[in-house]
């Protein structure tokens, strides 16, 4: 398996973003049934869709997806296994949980982490005209896969 | 659970634990599936508050959640929860804890 495109990792926490790559991959071939690729093109069309889960005690952060609107939709539509064209008010949920999934799966891999670390409920942002402020203010993992050909940008964002 | 191959005549959704207690109320149910990390209220209160729900006593309660830490677990399963399914997850797994819950009660 070939590593994700990094692009950029946070001192220290750099050892985490095989970790993460794994955590995202597992969620998506579990409950998806799909495969993420290494893109070879920069994303073509608007990143609308955030989802964001907040990490709190021992290990204090943001861990956020990114994607278009048309990817949100289309994992809601394998999550749930319903039609592209039925998914509807539960698109922000399905896409909530998708991170929900990747962050608690990527704290219970970090050795000792899983009973000192909690998840807040996720929230998501449609629209891309947003800038984040985190008290984790230390440089994001971020990785950078393709979800059946859409890109999908995961960051972690740790305070130090 | 569709793809579980698991076939429920019917399904009561709510958005957290006072949502259920709420539901829970009105109707009698064999199986309830419940998140640890909820709004309002959480699974673990959730499933501590069912012991006074009379329509909720037959009922077999299974978490699925990300919060696989074994002090959950423990605690989950002190509570009363039946099963504990860690998320991400697969449909064999969804088959293998709640086909056993269902078929005692047949």
């Amino acid at each position: 398996m070939k590593p994700a495109r990094a692009a950029s990792a946070a001192g220290h926490h750099q050892e985490w973003t095989p970790i993460l790559e794994v955590s995202l991959r597992e969620v998506f071939e579990l409950m998806l049934s799909s495969a993420l690729e290494i893109p070879d093109s920069e994303p073509d069309g608007p990143m609308d869709m955030t989802s964001m889960v907040g990490l709190a005690g021992q290990l204090c952060g943001v861990l956020s997806i990114r994607c278009s609107q048309q990817a949100a939709r289309l994992m809601a539509s394998k999550m749930l296994g319903i039609d592209l064209e039925q998914v509807g008010p539960e698109l922000c949920d399905a896409f909530g949980e998708v991170c929900n999934m990747v962050a608690g799966n990527f704290k219970n891999k970090i050795a000792g982490l899983g009973d000192g670390c909690i998840l807040s409920v996720p929230t998501v942002i449609t629209g891309n005209d947003y800038s984040l402020h985190s008290p984790a203010d230390s440089d994001a993992l971020e990785l950078r896969l393709t979800f059946e050909g859409m890109t999908l940008v995961t960051s972690l964002k740790v305070q130090d | 659970m569709r793809q579980a191959g698991i076939e429920l005549s019917k399904v009561f959704e709510a958005g957290n634990g006072v949502e259920a207690l709420a539901v829970l109320a009105e109707n009698t149910v064999d199986l309830i599936l419940c998140d640890i990390n909820m709004p309002v209220m959480d699974g673990l209160e959730f499933v501590k508050q069912l012991g006074g729900v009379p329509n909720a006593k037959q009922a077999a309660v299974v978490m699925i959640t990300t919060e696989g830490s074994e002090s959950h677990v423990v605690q989950a399963i002190s509570l009363g929860a039946r099963g504990y399914i860690r998320k991400p997850f697969t449909p064999d797994q969804v088959r293998e804890h709640i086909v056993p819950l269902l078929t005692v009660k047949a």
